[in-house]
């Protein structure tokens, strides 16, 4: 993986040091809370319901042994003993002490940790493939272009104040794992029959108040002009996004209202403008990134492990994981495995630092020193002998990291919700728990299938709901918390923005309705059909009406 | 009247502001003025033909593009920030420095704070009005804070990438 050079960690501790200064200014009083807001939010840290929440950058959701361990330190010394991964990849504290902030930074930046542009109108932490560099579907390793676009967008001064936050996530597969079509921009890369990149680019997807998917504004772009093109989109924005509704600043009101063909126009010609060599990296910059990535230490291995099989014939709960967490690599040999933060009963992408530090060991000793952190808030050790499985597994299980459920209607994502979050206005955390305990018989989950719910506490969107194969959004009525339901949404090839079921139901009534949209989905489904296949062949009326049969 | 910092090599220092700026209903006083574009428009051609030293100061949803005919002979381009966090004259002054190589002062006025001399610098301010009560001592030091740069803008400084091509 690439490590941080001089440059990289010496812009890091002048991050902190000029971080440190500015919480020395607010603690003497010299700056006012309002003064102070700006700064603070620039390094990632919100005051929340309770305390402040410290949100870690972890770009492309790659990290190393000795990172990880990093954090669990900060966990243990700075918070209550945990953290909670997020929909962005990245790593929330939420008791956090304003004087302990700087120390933290300071703690981050020596292992090339940060918070850099995890909050503000910025371009924020991006996205990849959590994949990359291990499947065998990507034309190449998407956290190559993932780190110049890091490197680019750090305190990038033209971009620092854009209409509102800017979100990048990257691809290299054509099975979209980094959910591209609901960012800001979303990147897909090709490769042609002559062995030339190219990215596809979208522009203008998102979630929140206006949900959208992302249209393609350029369908080939050589690789070697993806900053410079990327200036074009942002300058685009930056010039012409809306400020006067914070509602209607993301980009996608702008490329909404101008639509695709226009914005792409205006983007091309900003382009035909642009000093590109300026801009865009040399061919020898983009070598020394691409070394970083360059794979390493494989073995040649069979592809089929005996170990592997043996373990998988005489234990039904690892053949379950095998099945359920386990991934083919592109290595023969090899395999990437899930690690599920998604136990029955607790909160979804909660990490204890305790566990942080048995996974930052079983990195070190079976997967080539790197954990990836998914958007679905879990994480994945991408470069596992399948011979080590059952010892990572057995490892896992101690560590109370072994749910096998990737994927299943247990895996749910749910954003922090009024357990934390000011903003929010329902929670979000004790429905995930509901909907995951009532569905906790890991045969009968797995029966059901694949089954994604996502869960927002609030129209924010942070829990993805819109995308949910089942999407509960939390709302708030005449102060009491209510769930309106949608159903048929995805993030990934098959994108598209939930349809509302029908009026929001309460608290209580959320995991019933779960069990009666599964129930139809069981008796109506067809052979190999998803919950998602069986709602959008048979359509939103039979769902809607098995929920609300009992209200009338 | 608002105070004036002017960056020189990287070092701030208060400067004298020998422009008035003027509003478009006021009547057009002696010396070197800062005019609006509409009335820049309007009465521009005609002040320049007089000799004057003229300044334009565009809002934050005007562009330098509109001045590209007479950007050349305009001695100050003023560029609004209505509030810290609208950033468009940001890419404005990239504009008006790198694609219409204007070398006059660029002046950025408004809701000017300590926290953006950075992104100011970088993207080819030489000249601020600060709204904060702020030193040039604490601007030096805000804009030098750091050592490295990722990506080339409007100041000539090395980005990373080339600082490691040279090392």
């Amino acid at each position: 993986m690439y490590r941080y050079d001089d440059i990289d960690r010496e812009t890091l501790a002048d991050r902190a040091a000029e971080f440190r200064e500015q919480c020395a200014r607010r603690l003497a009083g010299e700056l006012t809370e309002d003064q102070f807001k700006p700064l603070r939010l620039m390094n990632g840290l919100y005051l929340q319901l309770h305390a402040y929440m410290l949100r870690i950058a972890i770009p492309y959701g790659a990290l190393n042994a000795d990172q990880l361990r990093k954090l669990a330190h900060v966990a243990r010394t700075y918070d209550r003993g945990y953290g909670h991964f997020t929909t962005r990849t990245n790593l929330q504290l939420h008791w956090i002490k304003l004087r302990d902030a700087p120390d933290i930074l300071d703690e981050l930046a020596s292992v090339g940790l940060h918070a850099i542009q995890t909050s503000g109108n910025c371009i924020r932490n991006l996205t990849a493939d959590p994949h990359a560099g291990a499947t065998a579907d990507e034309v190449d390793d998407p956290r190559i272009w993932a780190e110049v676009i890091r490197q680019w967008s750090t305190f990038h001064p033209e971009f620092t104040f854009l209409p509102r936050k800017f979100k990048i996530a990257v691809t290299a597969s054509p099975k979209d794992r980094a959910a591209i079509r609901v960012y800001d921009i979303g990147l897909r890369l090709h490769r042609d029959d002559e062995g030339a990149l190219s990215f596809e680019v979208l522009v203008g997807g998102g979630l929140g108040r206006l949900p959208h998917l992302g249209p393609v504004i350029r369908e080939r772009l050589p690789v070697r002009h993806l900053l410079s093109y990327m200036q074009a989109i942002l300058r685009v924005y930056n010039r012409h996004g809306r400020r006067d509704n914070i509602h209607k600043a993301r980009i996608k009101v702008l490329v909404a209202a101008l639509g695709p063909a226009e914005f792409a126009r205006q983007v091309e010609e900003e382009w035909s403008l642009t000093d590109k060599a300026a801009v865009d990296l040399p061919g020898t910059e983009l070598a020394r990134i691409r070394a970083g990535f360059a794979p390493t230490g494989f073995e040649t291995l069979p592809p089929v492990s005996t170990a592997f099989e043996a373990a998988k014939a005489g234990d039904k709960a690892f053949a379950r994981f095998a099945r359920l967490n386990v991934t083919p690599h592109k290595t023969p040999g090899y395999a990437l495995v899930n690690v599920s933060l998604k136990a029955i009963g607790e909160t979804p992408g909660d990490c204890s630092a305790d566990q942080m530090d048995a996974i930052a060991d079983l990195a070190e000793r079976y997967s080539m020193n790197e954990v990836r952190v998914t958007y679905e808030q879990n994480l994945l050790l991408p470069h596992v002998k399948l011979d080590d499985v059952p010892a990572v597994h057995a490892s896992l299980a101690a560590a109370g990291l072994a749910t096998a459920n990737i994927t299943l209607i247990s895996d749910i994502i749910a954003c922090p919700g009024l357990d934390y979050c000011a903003l929010a206005n329902a929670r979000a955390i004790p429905i995930a728990q509901d909907i995951a305990r009532r569905f906790s018989d890991p045969a009968l989950a797995e029966n059901i299938g694949e089954l994604k719910i996502k869960i927002s506490g609030c129209i924010n969107a942070c829990g993805h709901h819109h995308v949910g194969h089942i999407g509960i959004l939390g709302v708030d009525k005449k102060g009491e918390e209510f769930y309106q339901l949608t159903l048929g949404g995805s993030a990934e090839d098959d994108a598209a923005i939930g349809q509302v079921l029908g009026p929001a139901v309460s608290a209580e009534r959320v995991a019933p309705a779960i069990d009666r949209l599964v129930e139809v989905y069981m008796r109506e489904r067809r052979d190999g059909e998803r919950f998602l296949d069986t709602f959008r062949r048979a359509g939103l009326p039979m769902f809607k009406e098995a929920v609300y049969a009992e209200a009338h | 009247m608002p105070r004036l910092i002017r960056f020189r090599d990287g070092v701030a220092a208060w400067a004298e502001d020998a422009f008035t700026a003027v509003d478009d209903d006021q009547p057009m006083p002696q010396g070197d003025v800062i005019i609006s574009l509409a009335r820049f428009q309007r009465e521009g051609r005609d002040l320049l033909a007089r000799g004057r030293n003229l300044g334009v100061c565009l809002a934050s949803d005007e562009e330098p593009e509109a001045l590209v005919v007479d950007l050349p002979r305009l001695s100050v381009l003023a560029l609004t920030f209505p509030k810290f966090r609208d950033g468009r004259a940001y890419s404005a002054a990239r504009v008006a420095r790198e694609r219409l190589a204007f070398r006059g002062e660029l002046r950025a006025v408004g809701d000017v704070l300590l926290e953006m001399a950075v992104p100011l610098v970088r993207c080819g301010f030489d000249a601020a009005q600060p709204a904060d009560p702020t030193t040039p001592e604490q601007w030096t030091h805000a804009a030098r804070r750091f050592r490295h740069v990722y990506q080339r803008a409007a100041d000539g400084r090395e980005p990373a990438f080339a600082e490691r091509q040279g090392g």
